[in-house]
């Protein structure tokens, strides 16, 4: 998008339009266990975003020409709502939905033990409830939660976590304005972990260095996001107290 | 004063410190590590260092007996809900009728409810389940929960003690499946009164003096 | 190419598989090809003759045909004075006997997204002088991608083929009373795709060898080396000194493609 003449994303002290620094996260709030219906599901704020997931699974899988014998089928879906965005967005899948989708079912099939599961589906729904810039990294996140808290058998959990350029200089976590007018956006998927790199996506201008230093940035936050999701999933079965033996 | 001893949470990917035991359920490998695969909670039995899952679907085991719903009929053969990822198929060999070609329905119809057992699963995750061994019926009447199948245990309790406080004081049959499916059957009020301290039961099964709190529902003191 | 569906061409025989894999561990690939080796490649200008611009682009047995229309229409409410442009993949059955008729799957999607994502960022075409009228009437590009025959690699060899017909397209003012004119095209994007099979990353992935890797990786460069979009796929995971090889290997790859197919003309 061009950018109005009068918009200043950074201003004369180095701050963003939110009063940031070039490497400071938006607040992030986290809230596993929030639907009765669905077997896992979690709820993220990340910035001015909204996304509520839920998980259903592993559950036989239809159509079933499209079963796998040997593991289960993880099978995200990117929605949107009409009204999480400034201009209304006609239901129903977009291609942008799709493709979000596709790269995020990779993602996830990464980490969980799919081949426990042969022949069912493992589907995660990513409701948008309200969008502000980073909902594929935010969805990603809540996701590995959902999961999580479904039960799902994995081998880590997955932090997604984004980076820019704006005016010139690599920022991470953009928000709306910056995703507007920036000039690159680069959001990632990572396994706490090991550090490996689930999902990856970049488009804009950028040479070399300049990744180098959102990649930085990126590395750098994981720790703190994973430590938000553990935080966040504990919170949700606060004490465990000896079983069996209490009272008896 | 209490000693409360607490278990740890662990969530997937987390490190996980054997303290010398041996590595068993709910644990993978990496470079001589080991990782949780669950959000679940460290638990020690015998030699073993074991991940018990704090949520998740009734994955069947064998011998399990489980309470399980008629979902479709084929002229061999019953589908049977058991509360898995997988529907399991109900044979006519496997049921305490002689069944002819085709009259499957005349038994069992969609909607019924059975208490069967698991005879067997094997590595693709396919279960058979059976009704030919005492004991194992159509259920009627009464009324039908579900719970986590992680919840099990606890309402059981140990040697069975939480379920006969529940039968005792309410004067109702329940069966607990393995799956997590419940059946009750009594006055209705006191279904109600057995449902009420199951969910209890559910709800608080990690906090302390649950015990306490479920015999003082039942009596009609607490709520 | 479907997750989750394994038709019976999408199954590789273990011993094809271990044969490409023995292969790979001396250093070599089934069709002789070094790691970072393209296929052959043959581009055919002005195949289609009713598009405004084509290319058929034939890399080793990947076929791809894309053709450029153009239209007149209303311009986007946030760009005024800007021209649109549109790209759309169809995987038609013919091309694989995993391909399906009906409308673009996520597969067509996603290749569609990364090949337009390339020459968007890149600015390839000078969408400010394709504006008739601010606000009211601007020249629409569709760049239609049309898989002929599919042999792996579907993103570099479509994108190779868009710029390629981009640049050899007209636009046909004629048809609506204005001047015929070149489609102003000002810069050179190429993408470059590699795949990691086993541990190793290979540059242009045959079917086979996209069949058995694990993750791939495309980067779009443009004619300073600099990076226009990126795109991972599957679901196998990359280190990001993984990432860091394959960014090199487009830009110095990319440039060759570049000096041979794009800039020299046709």
């Amino acid at each position: 998008m061009e950018k109005p003449e009068d918009i200043k994303l950074i201003d004369e002290n180095g701050l963003r339009i939110d009063g940031r620094r070039f490497d400071q996260l938006r607040p992030i709030r986290m809230e596993v266990g929030v639907l009765s219906r669905a077997d896992g599901s979690a709820y993220v704020e990340w910035g001015g975003n909204k996304i509520l997931v839920g998980v259903y699974g592993p559950r036989e899988m239809y159509p079933k020409h499209m079963q796998n014998p040997t593991r289960a089928v993880v099978r995200a879906r990117y929605n949107m709502a009409a009204f999480s965005v400034d201009e209304r967005k006609r239901p129903g899948p977009d291609r942008r939905s799709i493709e979000l989708s596709k790269v995020i079912s990779e993602a996830l099939s990464n980490v969980v033990f799919t081949e426990y599961f042969p022949r069912a589906s493992i589907d995660v729904f990513i409701e948008v409830l309200q969008a502000d810039a980073g909902t594929r990294v935010a969805g990603i996140t809540a996701a590995s939660l959902a999961l999580a808290d479904a039960g799902i058998p994995m081998k880590d959990l997955v932090v997604g976590c984004a980076a820019g350029k704006i005016e010139g200089h690599v920022v991470l976590d953009l928000c709306k304005e910056e995703d507007n007018y920036g000039e690159a956006d680069l959001p990632v998927a990572v396994l706490p972990r090991t550090k490996e790199i689930v999902l990856l996506q970049m488009d804009g201008h950028m040479t070399v260095e300049e990744i180098d230093q959102a990649m930085d940035m990126i590395m750098k936050s994981v720790d703190y996001i994973y430590e938000l999701q553990k935080e966040a999933l504990r919170r949700r079965y606060v004490r465990y107290a000896e079983e069996i033996e209490e009272g008896e | 004063m209490e000693v409360r001893k607490y278990r740890e949470i662990v969530v997937p990917g987390e490190e996980v410190d054997l303290q010398g035991l041996n590595p068993g359920f709910g644990l993978y490998a990496d470079k001589g590590k080991f990782y949780s695969i669950y959000l679940g909670v460290k638990t020690v039995r015998g030699p073993y260092m074991n991940i018990v899952p704090l949520s998740g679907k009734y994955i069947p085991k064998k011998d399990d007996k489980v309470i399980g719903k008629i979902i479709d009929i084929a002229p061999t053969h019953w589908v049977v809900d058991i509360n898995a990822p997988y529907f399991a198929p109900l044979h006519v060999n496997d049921v305490p009728w002689k069944v002819e070609f085709g009259d499957t329905a005349k038994y069992l119809n969609i909607g019924d409810t059975i208490l069967a057992k698991v005879s067997n699963v094997n590595e693709v995750k396919q279960v058979w389940i059976t009704m030919k061994e005492p004991g194992l019926r159509k259920l009627e009447g009464g009324q039908i929960i579900k719970i986590s199948p992680t919840k099990v245990a606890r309402v059981i309790g140990k040697k069975g003690s939480m379920i006969n406080l529940i039968k005792e004081s309410t004067q109702c049959r329940i069966y607990v499946g393995q799956n997590g499916v419940i059946w009750i059957h009594g006055a209705p009020e006191n279904i109600m009164l057995a449902i009420k301290a199951i969910r209890l039961i559910e709800r608080e099964a990690h906090t302390w003096g649950l015990t306490d709190k479920v015999r003082s529902l039942l009596s009609g003191e607490g709520d | 190419m479907k997750m989750g569906s394994k038709l019976a061409e999408d199954v590789v025989s273990e011993i094809r598989k271990d044969y490409i894999m023995n292969l790979l561990s001396s250093g070599r690939r089934a069709d002789g090809r070094d790691f970072e080796e393209y296929r052959k490649i043959d581009v055919v200008v002005n195949f289609a003759k009713r598009a405004e611009g084509s290319a058929l682009v034939r890399l080793g047995e990947t076929q791809v045909l894309v053709g450029v229309k153009m239209d007149i229409g209303e311009p986007f409410a946030d760009t005024p004075n800007q021209g649109v442009m549109t790209t759309n993949v169809e995987l038609v059955p013919i091309a694989s006997p995993t391909f399906e008729p009906g409308p673009p799957n996520e597969e067509a999607i996603e290749i569609a997204r990364v090949v337009d994502r390339g020459i968007r960022e890149s600015k390839a075409i000078d969408l400010e002088k394709l504006c008739i009228e601010e606000g009211e009437k601007v020249w629409i590009v569709f760049i239609d991608i049309h898989v002929l025959n599919y042999d792996g690699n579907l993103i570099d060899a479509s994108a190779l083929g868009a710029m390629i017909a981009l640049k050899n397209t007209i636009v046909p003012g004629s048809k609506f009373g204005y001047e015929d004119f070149p489609l102003p095209v000002n810069h050179d994007p190429v993408a470059v795709t590699v795949a990691k099979v086993g541990k190793t990353l290979l540059v242009d992935p045959c079917l086979e060898e996209e069949n058995l890797a694990e993750a791939r990786l495309t980067v779009t460069t443009d004619e300073n080396g600099d990076i226009r979009a990126m795109q991972k796929g599957l679901s196998g995971s990359l280190t990001y000194d993984e990432v860091k090889k394959v960014i090199n290997m487009s830009q110095r790859i990319g440039k060759e493609i570049r000096e041979k197919y794009i800039l020299s003309g046709d």
